[in-house]
């Protein structure tokens, strides 16, 4: 019986203490016709070396192509110490630390995760975490709502250079509130939120403006600007941002001449593989007037009752166990494991060393889209610097570019025609500090025979009756 | 704190390269005047410092952890490592599906076995944690009346005894929460129900077995009651350990459940998540769903989105949920097979049923001693408290001194001075016999010597911890020395 330590005896003892003759009279108050039969079309169990064998192979059929994908997921160097360190069954098999004197471990390690990512951010406070960057927008977007309290109109600026998925899962999450996302273009030559058509806003009643940085199409937006814009006209400012980029780029407390309200992101590229896309995590920081209105549980430094620190859940009057109806979230359980790879991630890194990530990575991108546009007919789309991704536009259509890519075993980037179709044949390309001048050539180098083979053959393809 | 170790040029070197790339193109304003304030430490520092830091928890590794309603059972290691090959892990989220087939393949089976083991036409397992789910099946509640043009139903129904997940997922997605009494003998209050149900009623949301740890004998006519009249059932998975593989929740007829796979398939609670919280649909909200889904054409795994299902109410995260996690409950699902699951549900009800009568021989009160236990039962120490001035509280402290986490105390609400006890399925039974001895031992000391229990723990890196000083004089962020 796998993971039940019960011996034949066992069983018997504990069933004479019950005062019952089998186990299945444990069931005796379950209305007999509500008792299902063995479920057949689940498989049998089997044992480890056998799962093991079917993971593996399973594992294997992914294969693993060289990455220059990005898109909100990105392919990082995670120092071995990180996962050998999280796993440990101490860290990985606690629970939230609702004893906090028999959980003073994993309590540290998130107070240290607050004041590393508010000394990332520039923000006066962080929380402990929200499910990935998409939902913590949600959130920060509901608490921008609840916070604002000089507007009424529930609606919130969303430029369109804002992550597609993102404004997504912030609609689904936000809606049944009555809470309206409002898109703002973005300038097609810059690849920046168009200030012109921010401008047609100005003096209405926003709760807030969500500014990205780096933005979706990796290009930096003139931050400053643009919390300024918010505050002149009465919005809250929520800075969207990649915790990497943060270690080079001005941090959003400081942007504009009071820093913006709420931070909040993706933290996956401090410590997460990309492993399909989670358990990631997202982060929420922001000022300290604003605490009480930040959902997530919040470490606070204290003292025991002979004087000496130590580390509890504080402000739950916020939380769901304690408000119910009116807590500022239903999140309970968040991404702890993910914060804890984080923080080992990000005190081994130091500050220094996350600037040489990002800006290898920064670097790299530049060379790849050097490289690329020095074929025939690819083009950067966007002027102006970016952090680690760009657009490039191509000769054939992205789709049958980037499916012949694969076929190459090469991950060439994002598909940007069903998002944003004005941009005709574009695609999202990101090279980090692990994509080294071999890989950018190779990538190069399919990518022009790709081309060339569409370009001298384009009967190839068979129409699409 | 790992800031005490920093020391102004202190690196990790072996972990960057030494020259830094050039950042001239970008310009002076959108840059960061010095490094952010991040320790400056070395490797071993950071290694050192962090072991210490683990070996501060309780965890279920280390220690009895029968915390009820969180079902800290064992975690299997092949679940983590074979979730950890290099191929999953390296897989982008946005990978094409010719580089997905094998991760899909995993999805796709999952998908299915929790559809069997919980007797729902449809699961979607893209929500995040317990309360996502929560979120994403009320949310298809309201999308499923909005779509017959049933607009007027505004209220959701939650028992009293409820999570308080529940109400604030109601409220998330526009209603209204109405609270419903537990009866005396633990199931719910059918009159109460009954008075509360009318034209407004958008949906109940049950937990079976409930919070208090009993199976709602009456709950194929409240599904009745509830359908009666136009609302719809929801399942909050919290305690499905219970009753794996033994009672289906579509077979009770509820409309739409949530499993928690980080209790019930035994994924690792990490100190506070990641979570997974997949929900499952009668056939009448299957459009609802969220997404992304996998479906399987016959030759290929293929990913179901938005386009395909228009009728969902959308994404809850950017890619697939925390798709790690998922892997792991796989890998669970397939090491215990179908025999394995009904196991879990049998053995962890021997567990408690036993842990319970153990306990009320030694002179503990039950909360509902007149009913069986499911996979967790609630002690009450209302009378240690009157007689003895020692309350659940102090008992939870002084376990902690005897190596021994404490249970869920003070809920659910309505049961004065509570200690819901979970003891799983994958504790033997010379364990629940320690766990007997040392409760019949600290009833004893407060009965003889109160003041070594309210002052507990004695033990513990910390003494008990001023809660309203942390509250008051926040404390959020190392700020330096100072």
């Amino acid at each position: 019986m796998p993971f039940i330590p019960h011996t034949e005896d066992d069983i018997q003892e504990m069933l004479a203490v019950i005062g019952v003759d089998s186990i299945d009279t444990l069931f005796d108050e379950i209305p007999d016709e509500l008792r299902c039969d063995e479920l057949k079309a689940i498989p049998a169990g089997m044992p480890e070396m056998e799962v093991s064998r079917l993971m593996q192979a399973r594992a294997r059929e992914d294969g693993q192509p060289l990455c220059f994908l990005g898109a909100g997921a990105y392919d990082h160097h995670i120092p071995a110490a990180v996962w050998q360190l999280t796993t440990r069954g101490e860290f990985y098999t606690a629970y939230t630390p609702y004893q906090a004197e028999a959980s003073q471990g994993t309590l540290q390690l998130l107070y240290e995760y607050q004041s590393m990512m508010t000394a990332l951010t520039g923000m006066d406070v962080s929380n402990a975490s929200l499910y990935d960057g998409a939902s913590a927008l949600a959130e920060a977007v509901l608490m921008a709502v609840r916070a604002n309290r000089k507007s009424k109109s529930g609606r919130i600026l969303m430029p369109r250079t804002l992550h597609p998925l993102y404004r997504r899962v912030a609609h689904s999450i936000v809606r049944n509130q009555g809470i309206e996302l409002v898109e703002v273009g973005y300038d097609g030559k810059t690849g920046k939120i168009d200030t012109s058509a921010l401008e047609q806003y100005a003096g209405e009643d926003f709760a807030a403006l969500v500014i990205p940085q780096p933005n979706f199409f990796g290009v930096l937006e003139n931050v400053d600007e643009l919390t300024e814009w918010a505050h002149a006209n009465g919005m809250l400012a929520i800075a969207i941002v990649n915790p990497l980029a943060m270690s080079i780029l001005k941090p959003a407390g400081e942007w504009g001449e009071d820093g913006a309200d709420i931070c909040c992101g993706e933290g996956q590229p401090m410590g997460a593989p990309l492993a399909s896309g989670g358990p990631y995590f997202g982060f929420l920081c922001c000022r300290e007037k604003l605490v009480r209105q930040m959902p997530g549980r919040i470490i606070g430094k204290t003292v025991d009752l002979d004087g000496k620190p130590g580390y509890a859940l504080t402000l739950q009057a916020r939380e769901q166990h304690i408000r119910r109806s009116k807590a500022t979230s239903n999140i309970c359980t968040n991404q702890g494991l993910m914060v804890t790879a984080a923080t080992i991630h990000m005190a081994i890194m130091g500050g220094e060393g996350l600037q040489h990530m990002a800006a290898a990575c920064h670097g790299n991108t530049e060379k790849l889209s050097q490289a690329l546009c020095s074929l025939p007919q690819v083009e950067s789309v966007f002027e102006g610097p970016v952090f680690h991704e760009r657009v490039l536009k191509l000769p054939l259509s992205a789709k049958d570019a980037l499916k012949a890519l694969a076929a190459h075993n090469v991950l060439g980037g994002f598909d940007l025609s069903d998002d944003y179709p004005e941009l005709d044949s574009a695609i999202l390309v990101c090279a980090t500090e692990l994509r080294g001048e071999e890989d950018i050539e190779q990538y190069r180098s399919k990518l022009e025979r790709v081309i060339a083979a569409q370009v001298q053959t384009p009967c190839q393809l068979k129409p699409d009756w | 704190m790992i800031y005490e170790h920093s020391r102004t040029g202190r690196r990790a070197t072996a972990q960057t390269n030494p020259e830094m790339a050039e950042l001239s193109d970008i310009p002076d304003a959108l840059l960061r005047k010095r490094p952010a304030g991040l320790p400056e430490v070395s490797e071993m520092q950071a290694v050192r410092h962090y072991t210490r830091l683990s070996q501060k928890n309780f965890s279920i590794d280390t220690h009895f952890y029968p915390l009820g309603s969180c079902t800290m059972k064992y975690n299997p290691r092949a679940c983590n490592s074979l979730a950890s090959l290099p191929g999953f892990l390296s897989r982008h989220p946005l990978a094409p599906d010719t580089h997905s087939q094998g991760f899909m393949a995993c999805m796709y089976d999952l998908q299915e076995t929790l559809k069997h083991v919980t007797g729902m036409h449809d699961v979607s397992l893209s929500p995040a944690a317990g309360a996502q789910g929560e979120f994403a099946g009320v949310a298809m509640i309201r999308a499923y009346h909005e779509a017959r043009g049933d607009t007027a139903r505004s209220e959701i129904l939650v028992p009293d005894a409820a999570h308080g997940t529940n109400p604030a997922s109601a409220v998330m997605c526009g209603y209204k929460a109405r609270e419903i009494p537990t009866g005396r003998d633990g199931d719910i209050d059918l009159d109460a129900l009954k008075q509360a149900l009318g034209p407004q009623t958008a949906g109940i949301m049950l937990t079976n077995p409930s919070t208090v740890g009993v199976f709602e004998r009456r709950i194929k006519e409240i599904a009745g009651l509830v359908h009666e009249a136009g609302g719809l059932l929801y399942y909050d998975g919290a305690n499905l350990n219970a009753i794996l593989g033994k009672v289906r929740p579509g077979d009770m007829g509820f409309d739409v459940i949530h499993m928690n796979l980080h209790k019930t398939f035994s994924t690792p609670h990490g100190g506070g998540g990641p979570g997974a919280g997949p929900v499952g649909v009668s056939q009448r909200l299957a459009p609802y769903l969220p997404v992304p889904m996998v479906d399987y054409d016959g030759t290929d795994y293929v990913w179901l989105t938005e386009k395909e299902r228009p009728e969902s109410i959308g994404r809850l995260s950017a890619f697939a949920g925390n798709a790690g996690v998922l892997l792991r409950a796989y890998v669970y699902a397939r090491l215990l097979g179908r025999e394995g699951m009904r196991r879990v549900a049998e053995f962890s009800s021997l567990n408690a049923n036993y842990l319970l009568k153990r306990l009320m021989e030694v002179g503990f009160d039950a909360a509902y001693p007149e009913r069986r236990a499911s996979h967790e039962f609630i002690l009450t120490l209302k009378k240690q408290a009157k007689e003895l001035g020692v309350n659940t509280m102090d008992f939870a402290k002084r376990m902690l001194d005897y190596g021994v986490h404490a249970p869920t105390t003070y809920f659910p609400l309505l049961v004065p001075e509570c200690l819901l006890v979970e003891p799983t399925e994958t504790e033997a039974k010379e364990d629940l016999d320690s766990f007997v001895e040392i409760m019949r031992t600290i009833k004893q000391e407060a009965e003889t010597q109160p003041d070594l229990v309210k002052q507990a723990p004695h033990t513990m890196p910390v003494r008990r911890l001023d809660d309203v000083r942390a509250a008051r004089e926040l404390d959020l962020a190392w700020k330096g020395d100072s």
